[in-house]
């Protein structure tokens, strides 16, 4: 992976020493909290409901093994003992005090992180597949694009005060990961006639109004992407609506003036800009390829984990689920879950952390990934370790097998901890994950997207959700309101609104009578419930979420 | 007749610490509800806040929250207000560690 030169060093050494000052001015009274807000906020600092908050990135999801026993140590002696990962690659720590998040960013900066750009009206994180290289499904590797674009976004002196964040996402494969449709800008890797280049997406993204990107550019050779990218942003920064925080975002800027009007403006942009770079950009980029080589695969015999898969039940069970096909012979693709049944989505103590560093390290070419599902996810593991692996797991807690199903939730922190929130989520997907555990049903259900947002911002993905959940405040009241028949692939769709909200003490019910009535409808075991729900509608489950209920309480 | 006032409390965050804190009657802050000042006069509440906002080095993003007088003090209306009170339903941290 992509390791610091000495212009990154210094570059990321001066600006902690710069936020660090800050912080001095902060506490000592020479800058007030107006002034000081977009300074923490653009190093990643908020003030939540209950504490402060620090989110660091992690860039295109990839961690090494040093990093992530740097991130336990963080939630030891900062924390308390755990971080929250999330649905952009981050992870959040929701427990430090500001006089320590300056030292916090020093720690994250000897092992080549930090939290730039995780706020703000900047360009955020550049998130990507999260199997990137060594998924089998793969054109080309994402990562060395992400991380050409996370050093061009990173400070860049025009981009600091965009009329709103700013979210990219590229994928390698024709299987779309990264969720590339509902993001700002989303990247597509192709190949045409042996060059290589992108499908651009440009003007999608969740939140209150939820919109599915569109295609500017059917084919971007790859040497242009940056004069492209900046092209966009640009006529963005000119064009978007500072005057209304709800409509700043650049999907209102594409809808209102049109994507043909924007196409235009950032052609004639890209003519001027291309001119400018004088092909640094694709020297640089060169050398960050070559960073980004795949490991020495092992070829090795796999009869050990044939065994297992055979003898092991619970193994067995756990391959079926959290394994995908990797691109070398011999190797799997391991998700580990960080939803075992009850626990927070997301979570991950600085135990675990530490075991999921020191499995990377013995078994996984020293590489960890973690997913916008709030996953994380071991790329390379050859299927003759998967035995042993699965044991380490198993005996930390990590070995839940539900990669896709019912119990694999996305839930935002919600009103727990943000101080942005309309009503709790994590409090759902816990008890959704339990009851259906209780239910030993996940499994027979098959593949299930549930994803929870506790406000109308949506980063708990819940429009893109088979089943999504929008928790509001309905007169002082929790409320969860659910959308229908989302999809957060290459085949991404917003979900349909099923109607009325439920409370907290109905979701769960509710939830119970979509699920019955998926199974009792699907025309065989094959048939998940997106199949189903796209073969018949939003009716009979509209019926088992409204009508039923009246019909019970009309006959009781 | 003059409208109906809601009794508020005074609520921030500690700048240090980010912990949700009160505005007592002596104009410290508190980490307790039950130690907090409700307010049961509109013009009272006003004044109250604008000084708790000068406190510029002390505390961040005060605001007047609705409360309603109860036996062991203020309690809060709004759910919002009860997880401030209280921390987060998921794990035993925040103020339920302390009190």
């Amino acid at each position: 992976m992509y390791a610091y030169n000495d212009f990154d060093k210094s570059f990321l050494a001066s600006r902690n020493a710069q936020f660090r000052a800050q912080v001095e001015r902060r506490i000592a009274g020479h800058l007030t909290e107006d002034e000081f807000k977009p300074l923490r906020l653009m190093n990643g600092v908020y003030l939540q409901l209950h504490a402060y908050m620090l989110r660091v990135a992690i860039p295109y999801g990839t961690l090494n093994s040093g990093q992530m026993n740097m991130l336990a140590h963080l939630a030891d002696k900062y924390d308390k003992g755990y971080g929250h990962f999330t649905t952009r690659q981050n992870i959040q720590y929701n427990w430090p005090e500001l006089r320590d998040i300056p030292d916090m960013l020093d720690e994250l900066g000897t092992v080549e992180m930090h939290a730039i750009q995780t706020s703000g009206n900047t360009i955020r994180n550049v998130t990507a597949d999260h199997f990137a290289g060594a998924a089998a499904d793969e054109i080309a590797d994402p990562r060395p694009v992400a991380e050409l674009i996370r050093q061009w976004s990173t400070d860049h002196p025009e981009f600091q005060f965009l009329p709103r964040k700013f979210k990219v996402a590229v994928t390698g494969s024709e299987s779309d990961r990264a969720v590339t449709r509902a993001h700002d800008i989303g990247l597509r890797m192709l190949e045409r006639g042996g060059v290589a280049g992108f499908e651009i997406i440009v003007g999608g993204g969740l939140g209150r109004t939820p919109m599915l990107g569109k295609v500017i550019a059917e084919f971007l050779p790859r040497e242009d992407l940056l004069p492209y990218l900046e092209a966009i942003v640009s006529v963005y920064n000119l064009l978007g609506r500072r005057d209304n925080k709800y409509k700043a975002r650049i999907k209102i800027t594409v809808h209102e003036n049109g994507l043909d009007k924007i196409r235009d403006l950032v052609n004639e942009r890209f003519v001027a800009i291309k001119a400018r770079f004088n092909g640094i950009d694709q020297e640089l980029f060169k050398g960050i390829e070559a960073a980004f080589a795949a490991p020495n695969f092992a070829v090795k015999p796999i009869e050990t984990y044939e065994a297992a898969y055979k003898s092991d039940p619970v193994f067995r069970a756990w391959s079926d689920t959290n394994l995908h096909d990797h691109k070398a012979d011999g190797y799997a693709i391991v998700t580990v879950s960080m939803k075992a049944h009850g626990a927070t989505p997301g979570d991950a103590s600085s135990a675990q952390m530490r075991v999921l560093a020191d499995i990377a390290t013995r078994f996984g070419h020293d590489e960890l990934r973690i997913s916008h599902e709030q996953n994380v996810i071991l790329p390379h593991i050859h299927k003759s370790d998967l035995p042993e692996v699965h044991n380490i797991l198993k005996a930390n807690g990590l070995g839940t097998a539900n990669i896709g199903l019912i119990s694999d939730i996305i839930a935002c922190p919600g009103m727990d901890y943000c101080a942005l929130a309309t009503a709790r989520s994590i409090p759902i997907a816990q008890q959704i994950a339990t009851r259906f555990d209780e239910l030993k049903l996940e499994h027979e259900i098959g593949e299930l997207k549930i994803k929870i947002s506790g406000c109308i911002n949506a980063c708990g993905h819940h429009h893109v959700a088979h089943i999504g959940i929008l928790g509001l405040d309905r007169a002082g009241v929790e409320s969860y309101q659910i959308t229908l028949g989302g999809d957060h692939t290459e085949t991404a769709t917003i979900g349909e609104r099923a109607g009325p909200g439920f409370s907290a003490d109905d979701i769960i019910p509710a939830i119970e009578r979509l699920v019955a009535t998926y199974i009792e409808l699907r025309e065989n075991d094959e048939e998940i419930f997106i199949q189903t729900y796209r073969r018949l509608g939003l009716a009979p489950f509209k019926a088992a979420l409204y009508t039923d209920e009246k019909a019970r309480a009309n006959a009781a | 007749m003059s409208h109906s006032f809601t009794p508020k409390v005074v609520t921030a965050n500690a700048l240090l610490e980010g912990d949700v804190v009160y505005l007592t009657n002596d104009d410290r802050w508190t980490r307790s509800l039950k130690d907090a000042v409700l307010l049961m006069d509109e013009a009272d509440a006003d004044l109250r806040l604008l000084q708790a906002q000068a406190q510029t080095g002390v505390i961040v993003g005060a605001y007047l929250a609705d409360m309603q007088d109860g036996p062991d003090g203020p309690e809060p209306t709004h759910f919002r207000e009860a997880f401030r009170r209280k921390g987060p339903s998921n794990y035993a941290h925040g103020k339920q560690e302390q009190f």
